[in-house]
Formats: C-alpha cells, sequence, structure tokens
C-alpha cells in the first residue's frame, strides 16, 4: 500500500518562471524605447518614457491575454497604470529634493549662520553675508505664532472631544473651513485689522498674527485626532474616582495625549515655517538682525529666499537656493520628529 | 428599651457643575469658538476695507477686465477714471486650478488605488511618509523649484502640445511665447495638491467593506475587477471631495504662481502662451506699488478669493463627510 502525501498547494503566488517573464516584458519594452528613439527622429527623455509606458502596456497586456485570458490581460494593464501613477506622483519629489541640493549646497559656507547681510550687496561673492537674520527671525516669527495658535488650538480640539457641546458640528465645519484660507487673505486680514487701524508700520508681532491664523486649524485638527484616541476608560476611570472634569481632563487626558500635542505643535510649525505670501505683507524684510518683535521690519527664511530670487543675480539666486535648503532640512527635521513622536503609543 | 439610632442626614447628590467645571467649560468654549470669531472677523474687515470698492465699481468688479488706479490730486482714488475688473485674475485663476485639478487628480487616485491596493507593506509605509513629506514643502520651494527645474522641461512639452494638438482652440498660440505659461503654472499646482488628494482618495479606498472586497475575490473577479465593482462606486464620493479640496488649495495658492507665472492682466485662454495670473498673485503683484486707496480695491478682490475658496471648501467637506460617515 503506497501514501501520498498531499503538498499544500499555492497557486496564487508567482513561480520563479512567471517573474522570470515578467522581468523579461519589462526589460523587451526598455529595449523597445531605447531602439525606437534612436532610430526614429523622436528623443529626449520624454520619448524614452512615453514609449516605455506604450510598449510595456501593450506587452504586458498582450501577454498576459496569452497566457491568462482577457480578464487576466486588463487586470495587469491596470496594474502597470497604478504603478506608472506612483512613478509620477513621487518623481517631483526627487527632483525637487535633488534640485534643491545641487544647487542650495554651492551656497553654504560657515560664516552663513553667523552673519547678517546688512554689509554685503546683491552681487557679492557668496561668502559675504550670511542669513543668522533670516533664521533670528523666522525663529521668533514662529514663537510667537506658536503661543498665540497652540492655545487656541488645543481648547478648539479639547472642546471638539470633551465638552462635546452644540457648537460641536459648526466649530469642526468652521475649522476645516479654515484651513483653506488662502495664506495671501491671511496677511490682507492683518493688515486691514491691525496694521492700518493701529501699528501703521511693518513689524514680526504682526507676520506672527498672520502666521497663527494658518496655524490654528491644523493644531487643531492634529489635537484632535490624537484626543480621540484616548480610551474613554481613561475618562471613565477619572470621573469615577471623584473628579470632575476639569480635572480629569487635566490631569488624566492631557497628559495621556501629551506626545501627540507635541505632534500637533511640530506640524504647525512645519506648516508655517516656510509661509511666504503674509510675510511678505507683513514684516517688511530687512537685512539686518533685529530681536525686537513690535518695532522694524523683520527678516525671515522665507522673505530671504524671495528677495534673492526677484534680484535676479546669480549670487542672489544662489543665496536664494542655500536658504531653500536651509529651509527644507528645518522642516524635514520636524517632519520626521512628528512621525518618530506620533508612532509611539498614545498614553506613555 | 428603646434605641435611639442616628440616621445620618441624606449627602446630597447633585449634577450641578462646580465651580472650577464651570470656568473649565466656559474657557474651553470661548477658545473653540476662535475660529468662528477669526472667520467672522475676516469677513468683516475685507467688506469693510473693500466694500467702497466694490459698490463704486459695480459689476464691473466681476466682469471687468482692467486694473489701473488712477490718483487725484488729494491723494485719493478718483472713481470715475479707475478700473478695478478681476475677471481677468478669476480667469487665470480658474484655468490654473482647472489644469492642476486635471493633471493631478488622475495621478493621485491611481496613486492611492497604488497604496492601499497593489502596495506591499513595506513599499506602502516609505511611500505614504514621502508622499505626506511633500505636503509639508513651503510653496516657495515648488515656485523656485517650477520656475528653474520645471520650466525648461515644460515650455518643450508645451511645443509639443502645441504642434500636434494645435487646432484645439485653448492650444492655439497668438505669438511664439511658451515661458512661464498658465500650463507650467498648472503643472506645478498640480504637483502641489497630489499629496492631499492622495491622503483623502486612500482614506476613503482604505474603507472600502472588506467583505464586499472579499466577496468580488471569492465570484473570481481580478483586482481590475474588484476595483471596477466595489472600491469606486464606494469611494466615488470622497474622490470628487477631495478633488474640491485640491481645487480649492490650488486657487488659493500665491507664491509658487506668482514665481512661476508671468503675471500680466489680460482675460487670456491660451494655456500655452506665457501670460496669465490669479487673483492672489494679483494682490501681492499689485501690493507692492499700491497707494493706500488702490490697497482697499486689493481687499476687495482678497474678499472675493476668500469667499470662492471658503465655498470651495465647505462643498468639497461636506460631500466627503457624507461619504465617509454613511457609506452606502
Amino acid at each position: 500500500m503506497s501514501t501520498t502525501t498531499v503538498k499544500p498547494q499555492k497557486p496564487w503566488v508567482a513561480s520563479p518562471k512567471d517573474r522570470v517573464e515578467s522581468v523579461l516584458v519589462f526589460i523587451v519594452a526598455i529595449a523597445i524605447s531605447a531602439v525606437t528613439v534612436a532610430v526614429t527622429p523622436m528623443k529626449g527623455k520624454l520619448a524614452y518614457v512615453a514609449l516605455f509606458f506604450i510598449s510595456y502596456l501593450v506587452l504586458d497586456y498582450f501577454f498576459n491575454r496569452i497566457k491568462r485570458g482577457k480578464a487576466a490581460g486588463i487586470d495587469s494593464v491596470f496594474r502597470a497604470i497604478v504603478g506608472m501613477a506612483i512613478a509620477i506622483a513621487i518623481t517631483p519629489i526627487v527632483s525637487i529634493l535633488a534640485a534643491v541640493w545641487q544647487r542650495g549646497h554651492k551656497g553654504l559656507h560657515l560664516s552663513l549662520f553667523t552673519t547678517d547681510m546688512h554689509s554685503a550687496a546683491p552681487s557679492d561673492p557668496i561668502i559675504n553675508g550670511g542669513l543668522l537674520h533670516a533664521i533670528i527671525g523666522t525663529g521668533l516669527l514662529v514663537a510667537f505664532a506658536l503661543v498665540i495658535s497652540v492655545p487656541l488650538g488645543i481648547l478648539t480640539a479639547l472642546y471638539l472631544t470633551e465638552i462635546r457641546g452644540r457648537f460641536t458640528r459648526p466649530i469642526k465645519f468652521l475649522v476645516q473651513a479654515m484651513s483653506g484660507i488662502p495664506s495671501i487673505v491671511a496677511g490682507l486680514f492683518i493688515l486691514a485689522a491691525i496694521v492700518y487701524p493701529f501699528t501703521k508700520a511693518y513689524n514680526g508681532i504682526v507676520g506672527s498674527l498672520a502666521l497663527s491664523i494658518l496655524m490654528i486649524p491644523t493644531v487643531a485638527r492634529t489635537s484632535e485626532e490624537v484626543l480621540r484616541l484616548i480610551p474613554s476608560e481613561l475618562r471613565e476611570a477619572g470621573v469615577a474616582l471623584g473628579g470632575t472634569q476639569w480635572r480629569t481632563v487635566a490631569m488624566v487626558v492631557v497628559p495621556a495625549a501629551r506626545s501627540g500635542l507635541v505632534t500637533a505643535m511640530i506640524l504647525g510649525i512645519a506648516r508655517i515655517a516656510g509661509e511666504t505670501a503674509p510675510i511678505l505683507l507683513l514684516t517688511g524684510g530687512g537685512d539686518s538682525v533685529n530681536t525686537n518683535m513690535f518695532h522694524g521690519s523683520m527678516g525671515s527664511l522665507p522673505f530671504y529666499i524671495f528677495s534673492g530670487l526677484t534680484t535676479g543675480t546669480d549670487e542672489s539666486i544662489t543665496r536664494a537656493w542655500a536658504g531653500i535648503l536651509v529651509l527644507l532640512v528645518f522642516v524635514i527635521v520636524l517632519f520626521v520628529l512628528a512621525r518618530f513622536l506620533g508612532n509611539r503609543k498614545v498614553g506613555k | 428599651m428603646s434605641e435611639t439610632r442616628v440616621i445620618p442626614a441624606k449627602r446630597e447628590l447633585t449634577t450641578k457643575p462646580r465651580l472650577s467645571d464651570k470656568v473649565f467649560r466656559g474657557v474651553v468654549t470661548s477658545g473653540g469658538l476662535s475660529s468662528l470669531v477669526i472667520l467672522g472677523l475676516i469677513f468683516v474687515f475685507l467688506l469693510s476695507e473693500g466694500f467702497q470698492t466694490i459698490k463704486s465699481q459695480g459689476l464691473y468688479f466681476l466682469t471687468g477686465s482692467q486694473w489701473n488706479a488712477v490718483v487725484t490730486d488729494a491723494g485719493t482714488i478718483d472713481t470715475k477714471q479707475s478700473h478695478f475688473g478681476i475677471a481677468a485674475m478669476l480667469v487665470g485663476t480658474l484655468i490654473c486650478a482647472s489644469i492642476a485639478v486635471i493633471i493631478g487628480v488622475p495621478i493621485s487616485v491611481l496613486s492611492a488605488i497604488f497604496l492601499t491596493f497593489y502596495a506591499p507593506a513595506s513599499i506602502k509605509k516609505l511611500m505614504i511618509t514621502i508622499i505626506d513629506l511633500m505636503a509639508a514643502f513651503p510653496s516657495i520651494l515648488f515656485g523656485l523649484w517650477g520656475f528653474f527645474v520645471l520650466g525648461p522641461s515644460a515650455e518643450y512639452w508645451a511645443k509639443l502640445i502645441h504642434k500636434y494638438l494645435g487646432f484645439i482652440p485653448i492650444f492655439q498660440m497668438p505669438a511664439d511665447f511658451y515661458t512661464r505659461s498658465p500650463f507650467v503654472a498648472g503643472i506645478v499646482l498640480a504637483i502641489m495638491i497630489i499629496p492631499i488628494v492622495t491622503s483623502i482618495s486612500r482614506e476613503i479606498f482604505s474603507q472600502t467593506p472588506l467583505d464586499r472586497i472579499q466577496a468580488a475575490y471569492a465570484l473570481g473577479a481580478t483586482r481590475w475587477a474588484m476595483l471596477k465593482t466595489v472600491a469606486f462606486p464606494y469611494a466615488r464620493g470622497g474622490i470628487v471631495g477631495g478633488t474640491m479640496l485640491g481645487l480649492g488649495r490650488a486657487m488659493g495658492e500665491t507664491v509658487a504662481v506668482y514665481t512661476v507665472l508671468n503675471i500680466v492682466y489680460q482675460i487670456n485662454w491660451h494655456v500655452l502662451l506665457g501670460a496669465g495670473g490669479n487673483v492672489a498673485s494679483l494682490i501681492l503683484l499689485k501690493f507692492g506699488e499700491a497707494g493706500p486707496a488702490e490697497v482697499k480695491a486689493l481687499m476687495a478682490a482678497g474678499l472675493a478669493l476668500f469667499i470662492l475658496t471658503l465655498i470651495v471648501n465647505s462643498a468639497a467637506d461636506a460631500i466627503v463627510n457624507r461619504t465617509s460617515k454613511g457609506g452606502r
């Protein structure tokens, strides 16, 4: 008597043969596009990419259709299309990062972080001047905006999650609407409401006010999401121990959501650090270090970049790219920090 | 023998909030209403500053395409001779934002499908992080990149489009000038809205009921057939909402458009011609040279932009919320 052992089959997993075949289709498509570019008058990267896309789609379709039938052919075409879409979506990011590094690193030098631009003309060599005033300015603008918008943002989030009164739906709607305000409108509003009636001059604090309008929705929405993740058992436990709502929120809910609330702040900073339009309307720029938020025009990184661009000399454009490199590194660091904090478990 | 029992007075049970709670609720509620207050103030102040212009220009403000401020000797605006019409810029806003949506939305939705249904877990997380990172890029970076890096390539694409599709009216060229056109600005805006549209579509797609997906597979559907019959019908509303949110972002963008586009004050339907503008970039352009009187006209333009984006965003929000809650 002979026994046969049944080996588990996985017919849906691609066999080595299938893999080799699909790689072959890929290579043949590249070859076709290369040959076509070489033979026909079509030229350039665009022709190469487009021909590759088309020939891959056609080859893949017929290959799968012959092998597995019509439905599989269409399925594979769609798979190829979504693959191309994600490739197209990622390409600009890679291109942007590469361009910023390639053009920006030429403008980097040691005194960049220790000097300002007050004694450097736009066409001076790169080594003259720096962006100390811009870094200090952006730091101050962001810090003041943070002081204004974090309390308001977190209170909004607490209203939406803890109080849940009759304004919950309208406020949710309004926060959403506020996050879509064009930044230039925030600038115009501060201009109309504060600069013309009261201060009548450019200074840092009005810039911070405009930035906080843009920051509040980001902080509010992120905090709301975090507070929603706090298990309601924690709130019930707090109330069951005799705590008032105030003490429950202050001693239990907010500490449990601490790292998430910090994430909300960081994302808010990342949102406004590079905001340019209201800065151009309100802060007045300036080439030297100014640490007084209430008097005198205030330099900032976006203004530095923008004025470098509009001045238009080779040196000033290189300075602009160096400025954007610094700004981008700052934003990426914030983003990674927010991800790191956000990935930790709530309640730790 | 009688025993006196002492019965303690009943402890008073009350649901009345204590003082600390009253204060807490008051503070949180007033903080929560800050968004209402801010939005209201924006509307009131822009209206009060811009009202004069809108009143003196009448309907011309929306339909006219001239913008010239004539200042009298006294320093005030000569309302008879000055023209403030934002039609050219409204058209520019719509053209740039439409190009952005036409290019950006298909890429975003297909990317979202890839990330939700096709990507292996390891790649998925990395790609989501990269695309979310793009959302945090400052807009001036997109402007710089669009001007220096994308511009030359896009000019070449524009020439190709004109050569082969030139018979379509909007691709015709009255002059041979392809640099800094609405087409380039539209591509830059498309790239800027990819992260937001992708993340909303991804959220909607990931809520597709698992039982329906598995039912489709159990009936022998391929992945494409499942997407066509289950995922698309489920996510349609959410995608429309995400598209409108992207449209709202693209309409309000200032600095990137200002940097990339050659701002010329005329109605220009030729998307490949290097002339155009949007309301936000107009405000930035004119602000530098504007006297106090002309600024009032810019406030009116800002009010128009504010109302426009508010309408688009609210509609988007309503659509997204309805879809993500109810399903079907």
